[in-house]
């Protein structure tokens, strides 16, 4: 691949990570439904998984594992850190994912409706 | 008027993280690779570990790991004490609706072999892509397609309680065990083998089966605990 290209795919991979984080945050500020709010915070989460790999990139890179007769291969390899975390960070947006919905159970077994505007409760 | 509004907000938000990111100065500090080296040589040299994302989530940064493990406990434990009503009180189903037989019967033909995926992939986390939380999540799918074909398919929550502790409790153990040699918290304390070996890399598999075990009965119950909530 030459060098025009592997620019293309970092600029593409940025552009797409801000692009996501963007259309959660759009989601989580405009919509009515609770689900939607969810489903827009997932989306961001996303965005910044892929933001934090992309960075961790390089031209031409391998994934960080050694096989056998590749042991000093390390030259080539893309930065484990970020994906260490990226790991991480999977895990905590699953639980807050999850903690949520058991919010929105309870809020729809009080309130009969999962839109925020029609939840009195919260207006004071 | 308001999604006008929403829309610049975001138009600038946007635009001031591109900048950033695309700005040729971030690409010349990216590449100074930091403690990038510093991790891939210790992963060879050191800990005979071929994965070197595994090494840093279970080794170097393990730490952190028993942190995520108990943030995911502690995400359990909110869902049930949100859901549940009583103490040990299981409601009744909230989706009733009987499964199709193609999907029952292709769900038992299914089941023991998504278990034995999920195995392979967190015994096997030192040496491919996978570990503890890759393997543990597909072993919860494997009960969720159980629990929504089969209606009376139920677990014990206190069975999945009980291995989830015993989980926990030895991961400190073996953290602390650390301590024998005169080392740290979750140092090595085993030998380490030949690199790309199964026996290989120390307490590094050993961890990251107990993590399988813990993720996998705290998902299994985190559906168990929404499926069940009603009532």
């Amino acid at each position: 691949m030459n060098i025009e290209n592997i620019e293309i795919i970092r600029i593409g991979v940025y552009a797409t990570s801000i692009l996501l984080i963007l259309i959660g945050l759009y989601a989580v500020l405009t919509k009515k439904s609770l689900i939607k709010i969810i489903i827009g915070l997932s989306i961001i989460d996303g965005g910044i998984h892929l933001l934090l790999i992309g960075i961790g990139y390089i031209k031409n890179g391998t994934a960080p594992i050694f096989s056998p007769g590749f042991e000093n291969a390390s030259a080539q390899m893309v930065d484990p850190v970020p994906q260490a975390l990226v790991l991480t960070a999977i895990v905590i947006g699953f639980g807050v994912t999850a903690v949520a919905l058991a919010l929105i159970i309870r809020l729809y077994r009080h309130h009969n409706t999962l839109k925020i505007d029609e939840i009195k409760n919260l207006k004071w | 008027m308001k999604k006008t509004i929403v829309i610049l907000l975001l138009a600038a938000f946007g635009y001031f993280l591109a900048i950033t990111f695309l700005d040729p100065d971030f690409e010349k500090d990216r590449n100074r690779n930091g403690v990038k080296n510093v991790y891939l040589e210790k992963t060879v040299s050191e800990l005979k570990t071929a994965n070197t994302v595994t090494a840093i989530v279970v080794n170097f940064r393990g730490f952190d790991t028993l942190g995520e493990v108990t943030v995911l406990f502690l995400a359990a434990s909110a869902l049930g004490s949100i859901l549940f009503k009583k103490r040990h009180h299981v409601g009744e189903r909230s989706i009733t609706l009987p499964a199709s037989s193609i999907v029952s019967t292709g769900a038992k033909l299914l089941f023991p072999a998504i278990i034995l995926l999920g195995v392979y992939v967190f015994v096997h986390g030192h040496l491919t892509p996978g570990g503890g939380f890759q393997g543990g999540t597909i072993i919860a799918t494997g009960f969720l397609l159980m629990l929504i074909s089969y209606r009376n398919f139920s677990i014990s929550h206190n069975i999945l309680s009980v291995i989830e502790s015993l989980a926990g409790i030895l991961f400190v153990v073996i953290g602390l065990m650390g301590f024998i040699n005169g080392g740290t918290f979750l140092q090595n304390f085993m030998p380490t083998g030949t690199l790309n070996n199964l026996f290989s890399g120390g307490i590094i598999p050993i961890i990251y089966i107990l993590v399988g075990f813990k993720v996998a009965t705290e998902l299994t119950g985190l559906i168990y605990t929404i499926l069940h909530e009603k009532g």
